[in-house]
């Protein structure tokens, strides 16, 4: 009878290698294990002692496999050469870890492999189509030389490479040999490994790898297209590795996502991880002859666990997350929508804005005295105090904080240039950012205030000054944010026009035409009292044009609501 | 290892002995600063708990980090070292399913040397004074609220380490001084080396890569938290013992502001409030982060 042998290199957790051993010996598939040299005599002896009664279970002859050369690959060679010559039944030969875990009964694999009786399964894909190669290093790890160790010798490593690469240093790729990359744990046949093992190249092939980095992941990766007429580019081994190159680990609480996932072989597994090798060590799973491994849905939890890594949450600022200016990826969670000088033109912006768009609108969130939250709110959500000085000892946190905890509900608020401004920048840099203005207006305020004219000029100066400052930065280049301005006499003309594109890019399904617009303050005598200003020394410059005396138009109507004419 | 000190906790002893074992810790080490209720009796009697004990004052010792600092160097060296007070009980990714020693492989696996865990101060809904604790009782039971968004972050140049605060202290006992409100961020979970120092509680850590524990190129790396169920019953007599001694920080002036504010507003409650269900909630509302650990 055919059937499959196990070839296990080890080097940690010697007691899960002799359980795992143990299983696939039990049932007739002969195990050769590979300890590495580095592991403690007594170690050794006792992963002997406790295999000494299982009759087809070999020891191969020891090498120091550290990570990235050439031991990792003398000792597969022998352990190999050991199995196809003790165990001559064996047609595939499986190269495995000790820390892998079947988690399919033996007999599905066998079955699985008589089907495919001249199939090799060993990822094998050419430099030019890896992605994954650690360093950065993929071709030129078959044209330099590595006499130093990356994980200990790092520095030396770094500095060699660069040298060689500067002075233009090539090994030559032996005649005949395409390089090629893939997953160190394969399954071959008796033929092809033979081939590998025995053919006449193998001393020159042998002295070529040797110096080859990561030679574990080349050496049959790339002979094997030398000799196999039937290579199935993948592995049968479940191995999946983060954006470091290291192998993620599976504990007991991925038990059903590996059960479901149809594969052969998983590593690497957490040695204590109990519930997982007491449940797959055991041969009553049912066996399903024929399915093909599919882990598509481990595949994705590992994708999004990198893409958390390397990218992380937009707009989500925390202990663990802290990304440099320009590094956020999004420096807010969500769109929103700043408007400065609405609240000043309209009565009861806020409210009508609200209903029209189905949204959180607030009032001015910034302003000197509190946080004005929607609906008068002392606290909001992710418990944000209404306290100014809670908010301005770090404005961006609070607002980054708001936009975070009301992630699904867009924000709108009213700004102007009586708030604080520490924010300015960030809003105009922030792609989310929606931001209208209607420059001028804080004007309106002051018209109706009964202010002595002289502070009211004053006032007016600083104001002036204060949103030039905000409109030059975001009329800059570099501003992201969507940003309008409509100087306040444009706007009073024909109020509708930018209400309705504004609204729409809140709520672009909507699409609905704006048929009443919110209702304007009394503008009568404002072109007067800017003439005021002008008389008392003080140009006011943001609202456009006003001639004295001559009320803006809309002021005409005031007592009713403009509608817009279709 | 886990390392603390304590002085008169023996109500909430035995509660924190269990959770920390059911995490799988192996042992113990207390300063023991002096207590007179009973702690020291029963941390002695204790298997794996080794003990120190000093009547030297709790301040001019740094708040407890010389010492702490000492016994690390000489015990913590080559162990990971979980340094917690005995009201904070430490929640990481998968601390439902995966024992301590699953988190500090892969993070000996992945290189990393620290782990950091913010406090999250917890409260209960009501006075806090409303349930008394009883002995050997998850004191979670009765502070099952917390402050999900209110947090500042900012950079501290000269450590390298983030700058956390908000939650219901500041929102509640420090809106007129901010600045001054107490600092979250935490690194209590360190592969001690004997070159390694605390350098202000355990928020952070000499040399500065330690403190390195975000990321800054977007990335989210693993983060858990460190649950504080400071503000149980047991809390306004802390406070006032804490007064007439003013051993603490800053000439203690929190605790004044504490008990300020407490007689202010003795609920830390508020509509906003969360209600703890576990860490995966945590993770969402994004005060943790799994990191690449799946």
């Amino acid at each position: 009878m055919t059937t499959v042998g196990f070839v296990m290199l080890c080097h940690t957790a010697l007691e899960r290698a002799a359980q795992v051993a143990r299983h696939w010996s039990e049932r007739d598939c002969p195990v050769v294990i590979h300890v590495d040299k580095r592991v403690e005599k007594w170690n050794y002896d006792r992963l002997r002692a406790d295999l000494s009664d299982l009759s087809n279970v070999r020891f191969s002859a020891r090498h120091a496999c550290e990570w990235g050369t050439w031991g990792l690959v003398a000792a597969t060679q022998d352990a190999a050469e050991m199995m196809l010559a003790e165990f001559p039944a064996v047609r595939h030969v499986y190269l495995a870890s000790g820390s892998c875990l079947p988690l399919r009964p033996v007999a599905d694999l066998v079955a699985y492999l008589d089907q495919r009786p001249r199939t090799d399964f060993i990822e094998s894909v050419t430099t030019e189509d890896v992605g994954w190669t650690v360093g950065g290093l993929d071709f030129e790890r078959f044209t330099l030389r590595f006499p130093f160790s990356w994980r200990k010798q790092r520095m030396l490593f770094d500095i060699y490479v660069g040298l060689q690469r500067q002075v233009g240093f090539r090994r030559r790729v032996p005649d005949g040999l395409v390089p090629h990359l893939g997953s160190q744990w394969w399954c071959l046949t008796r033929q092809t490994l033979s081939a590998i093992l025995e053919g006449p190249d193998r001393a020159a092939n042998d002295r070529y790898f040797r110096r080859v980095w990561i030679p574990d992941e080349s050496y049959f990766q790339t002979l094997v297209r030398q000799v196999s007429s039937n290579v199935e580019s993948r592995s049968l081994t479940l191995s999946k590795f983060d954006f470091q190159g290291k192998p993620h680990i599976f504990y007991d609480d991925h038990l059903q996502l590996l059960r479901r996932s149809d594969c052969f072989v998983a590593r690497k597994i957490w040695p204590y991880a109990t519930k997982l090798y007491s449940t797959f060590l055991n041969d009553d799973a049912e066996a399903q002859a024929g399915g093909e491994p599919n882990p598509g849905k481990i595949d994705r939890l590992f994708a999004k666990a990198v893409e958390r890594r390397t990218k992380g949450r937009a707009g989500l600022y925390m202990q663990s997350r802290f990304p440099n200016a320009d590094w956020e990826n999004g420096k807010t969670a969500a769109p929103y929508s700043v408007f400065q000088g609405f609240a000043d033109v309209f009565e009861n912006f806020d409210t009508w804005l609200g209903k029209v768009t189905g949204t959180r609108v607030h009032g001015h969130l910034f302003a000197p005295d509190r946080v004005h939250f929607a609906g008068a709110e002392t606290i909001y959500n992710g418990a944000l105090s209404d306290s100014a000085k809670l908010r301005d000892y770090n404005p961006r946190s609070f607002l980054t904080n708001l936009i975070w905890s009301t992630r699904g509900e867009r924000q709108s608020f009213q700004f102007g240039p009586a708030d604080n401004q520490a924010l300015m920048w960030f809003m105009a840099l922030d792609p989310h950012a929606q931001i209208s203005v209607i420059s001028g207006a804080w004007a309106l305020p002051l018209f109706r205030s009964n202010r002595n004219f002289s502070d009211i000029r004053k006032e007016a100066a600083r104001l002036q000054k204060l949103e030039s400052d905000f409109l030059n930065v975001l009329k800059l280049g570099s501003t992201k944010a969507r940003v309008r301005t409509w100087t306040l006499a444009e706007f009073v003309e024909n109020p509708m026009e930018p209400l309705q594109t504004i609204v729409d890019e809140i709520s672009p399904r909507s699409l609905r035409r704006l048929t009443e617009a919110p209702k304007m303050v009394d503008l009568s005598g404002f072109g007067q009292f800017l003439q005021n200003l002008r008389n008392q020394g003080m140009q006011p410059v943001l609202m456009g044009d006003f001639p004295a005396g001559d009320d803006p138009r809309p002021a005409a109507a005031r007592s009713r609501r403009p509608y817009l004419v279709k | 290892m886990v390392f603390s000190t304590i002085r008169n906790e023996r109500i909430r002893l035995p509660f924190f002995l269990r959770y920390y074992r059911d995490l799988g810790v192996n042992h113990f080490v207390f300063v023991d600063n002096d207590s007179t209720d009973g702690s020291r009796e029963y941390l002695a009697a204790q298997p794996d708990v080794s003990m120190w004990h000093s009547k030297a004052s709790y301040k001019r010792s740094r708040f407890g980090m010389d010492w702490i600092n000492f016994l690390l160097a000489k015990h913590g060296h080559g162990h990971w070292t979980l340094c917690v007070d005995p009201d904070e009980f430490f929640v990481y990714p998968f601390c439902d399913t995966r024992p301590l020693r699953a988190l500090t492989d892969w993070l000996d696996a992945s290189s990393i040397k620290s782990f950091s865990a913010m406090l999250l101060d917890m409260y209960p809904k009501g006075p806090i004074d409303a349930r008394p604790y009883v002995e050997g009782q998850d004191p979670l039971e009765i502070t099952q609220y917390f402050d999900s968004g209110n947090y500042t972050v900012s950079r501290n140049r000269r450590f390298g380490n983030l700058w956390i605060q908000g939650g219901p202290r500041a929102r509640l006992f420090f809106g007129d001084l901010p600045e001054r409100a107490p600092a979250l961020n935490k690194v209590p979970l360190v592969r001690w080396s004997r070159d390694f120092a605390y350098v202000s509680s355990t928020h952070m850590l000499l040399p500065r890569g330690l403190n390195l524990v975000y990321d800054e190129w977007g990335g989210e790396k693993a983060s858990g938290c460190l649950l504080h169920a400071k503000f149980l019953d047991t809390f306004a007599a802390k406070a006032d013992e804490e007064m007439s001694r003013n051993q603490h920080y800053a000439a203690s002036h929190e605790y004044k502001a504490y008990k300020a504010g407490l007689s202010r507003h003795p609920e830390l409650w508020c509509r906003w409030s969360e209600k703890y269900i576990n860490w995966r909630q945590l993770e969402i509302l994004g005060l943790m982060s799994k990191g690449n650990w799946a």
